[in-house]
């Protein structure tokens, strides 16, 4: 049976944890810290000198940490295109600003766990030469925004943190900065934007990739704020046995946010792809199972922008046979392992980790309508597919739950959803507003139309009674 | 100019600048600063914050009309922010929006934020809160509560003295 596997949350829920800096040194805190810094420059086989900076981010790379806001990117890698030629100081972001509908994995841990992050900052920022850098903090968040400014307070007062940190010369300041209910604002240019104090219109890449042109146009790392976590541990643990959790390509562990229709909802931490959607959602150690009496309909699988997985579909799956032979084998979509690779493959994408599951009570166009409600609300505005699309869908979608639905209307939404993304738009949003209407649409076609058709015959008989009437008292007179 | 900085309130603006190598950068954060002491941001208070930042108005006006979380009028004493978005709608967020517009008197299906006659609270139906497994959640200014029940909602209601 799988099993839950606390990394990150390893402390957190345990009884008498606290977010001070005492109760986090006494479960060895900053012990990685000193460790990090602790590293020395050495000579290798081939004569060329490796700093600790460098053995540091080799660390990273060797790990296999790929990124755990939403686009699973490999953290080395991104580390790897900073401009460290540029003579411009190198900035690092954590972005907190968790809003991805359905996740609620980094409140946990800055709620809980501050200092974890703190120190998977600092070193983050130490392997980067770092010295100034940013929480990003949702506006919504002001007790995680104190949370955290309490424990920058109190690792500068330990000298973790402020001038020459431990003795070793090295100087870092964190500071907290606070978003105010922008969804945009986790894109991480249109973050960058917001700390700058602009409107957080995302920049177009190229030439405005951060690791290059970021924060006052100087290179600039942003991570999440579990991915940041993480770099604590792969130095405390080294980074080659990091990459023996979870599974090839997908290491580590994953703090996976289950809501919606389970019985126990909440946050999971698990070794990534050792638990299939089906034991997220059914074993008594996780989800528990649906509601009594219900039946599965469908689960948006990482975050509200991720593609929906409706109930009983099937997927090929790549895999090695006993010979090392690669073979398509025919999955369930609740057979899928919970990881970054399988979920690509079967169209969709674990994002942010969030599980949102919808059991046969849900009005699947009534849960679009509600998606489709968020992301016109959000939309920055900058670019014009994005800005009205989003609109136009809300606004069909919003008909056809408020009983003025047409029979064409499914098609239409897909049209409209299909002229979004693909390059159209700066950012990912275009994406992101357009893959659930897509998806929910092609899976559950039959529902949008039979809804819009009853609609249609409902107004063509309220338009054809009063006609009636009319025929009939003119008869009589 | 009608808008009067306390002086704590210069002090932690003064202190928020030092944060950052732009001083621009510091104007989202000078606008919560001013917003949790007065309660919102007047246009005198916009100007305020250009000549303090060496800005234009127009720099501060435009983040101002930007964020859902900044308000250009007063607001209720009690802010009530219930989240709408899909989980928190799975587990009745509708229904608890529904219960404290009745409760109050406001009107469930007007658009945006609505202040009672009183002008004691505003209720808000507020885009995800990040913590959909704990569904429905909502906040009451920066206090933040979950898995509320409309029995919960109204001991809520009841202790906004």
């Amino acid at each position: 049976m799988a099993q839950e596997y606390k990394l990150i949350l390893k402390h957190a829920d345990e009884p008498g944890y606290t977010p001070d800096i005492e109760c986090y040194l006494r479960h060895g805190g900053y012990d990685a810290l000193r460790k990090a810094l602790a590293f020395q420059a050495k000579t290798l086989a081939d004569g060329k000198t490796q700093t600790p900076q460098e053995q540091l981010r080799q660390e990273v790379m060797t790990s296999g940490l790929r990124g755990r806001g939403g686009a699973g990117f490999s953290c080395g890698l991104k580390w790897s295109f900073v401009d460290r030629k540029s003579g411009k100081p190198i900035y690092l972001i954590c972005n907190a600003d968790e809003s991805e509908p359905g996740t609620f994995k980094d409140r946990q841990i800055m709620h809980k766990d501050p200092h974890q992050l703190i120190e998977g900052m600092i070193i983050s920022c130490f392997a980067n030469d770092v010295k100034l850098a940013y929480i990003y903090i949702r506006g919504e968040m002001p007790e995680g925004a104190k949370i955290l400014n309490r424990a920058i307070k109190e690792a500068h007062a330990k000298n973790f943190l402020g001038k020459n940190i431990l003795g070793t010369g090295y100087d870092l300041e964190i500071y907290v900065h606070r978003g105010a209910g922008a969804y945009i604002c986790g894109e991480e240019t249109g973050l960058i934007e917001s700390l700058e104090g602009k409107r957080p219109y995302p920049r177009i890449k190229p030439p405005y990739f951060p690791a290059v042109l970021g924060l006052w146009m100087c290179p600039t790392i942003v991570n999440n704020v579990e991915t940041l976590c993480n770099v604590k541990h792969i130095v405390a643990m080294g980074g080659a046995e990091f990459a023996k959790l979870g599974t090839p390509n997908n290491t580590g562990t994953r703090i996976v946010s289950l809501s919606g229709h389970v019985k126990k909802p909440g946050y999971y931490e698990i070794e990534v792809g050792k638990a299939t959607l089906r034991e997220l959602l059914f074993d008594k150690n996780f989800g528990g199972g649906l509601l009594d009496g219900r039946q599965l309909k469908a689960i948006i699988p990482g975050g509200s922008s991720s593609k929906v997985l409706k109930a009983g579909e099937k997927f090929k799956l790549k895999k090695k046979d006993a010979e090392g032979k690669e073979i398509l084998v025919e999955t369930d979509m609740l057979d899928l392992p919970y990881d970054f690779d399988s979920l690509a493959q079967a169209g969709t994408m674990s994002g942010s980790s969030a599980i949102i599951v919808m059991d046969d009570s849900v009005d699947i166009v009534g849960a679009l309508a509600n998606l489709s409600e968020f992301y016109a609300h959000e939309s920055c505005g900058q670019c014009t597919p994005c800005r009205e699309g989003s609109l136009w869908m809300n606004k069909t979608l919003h008909r056809l739950t408020h009983g003025e639905g047409r029979t064409q209307d499914a098609d239409y939404l897909v049209k409209i959803a299909d002229n979004i993304p693909g390059g159209r738009t700066i950012c990912a949003f275009g994406e992101a507003c357009s893959w659930p209407v897509q998806s929910f649409v092609a899976k559950f076609k039959d529902e949008f139309v039979a809804k819009g058709a009853a609609d249609e015959a409902r107004r063509a008989k309220e338009t054809a009674a009063p006609a009636e009437q009319k025929h009939l008292e003119a008869a009589h007179h | 100019m009608s808008f009067q900085a306390t002086p704590e309130l210069e002090a932690e603006v003064n202190e928020l600048i030092t944060h950052y190598p732009v001083k621009r950068a510091a104007s989202l954060m000078v606008l919560h600063a001013i917003q949790e002491k007065f309660g919102w941001i007047s246009s005198d208070a916009v100007q305020w914050t250009a000549k303090k930042l060496e800005l234009q108005p127009i720099n501060i006006l435009e983040i101002l009309t930007f964020y859902p979380m900044l308000r250009q009028e007063p607001q209720g004493k009690y802010a009530i922010k219930v989240c709408r978005t899909l989980s928190c709608s799975l587990g009745g967020a509708y229904e608890l929006h529904n219960h404290f517009c009745a409760k109050l008197g406001l009107d469930a299906h007007k658009h945006g934020p609505q202040t009672t006659k009183d002008g004691k609270f505003t209720v808000e139906f507020v885009e995800c809160l990040a913590s959909c497994g704990t569904a429905p959640v909502m906040m009451v200014g920066e206090k933040f509560y979950e898995g509320v029940s409309h029995k919960k909602a109204d001991e809520i209601v009841a202790g906004c003295k």
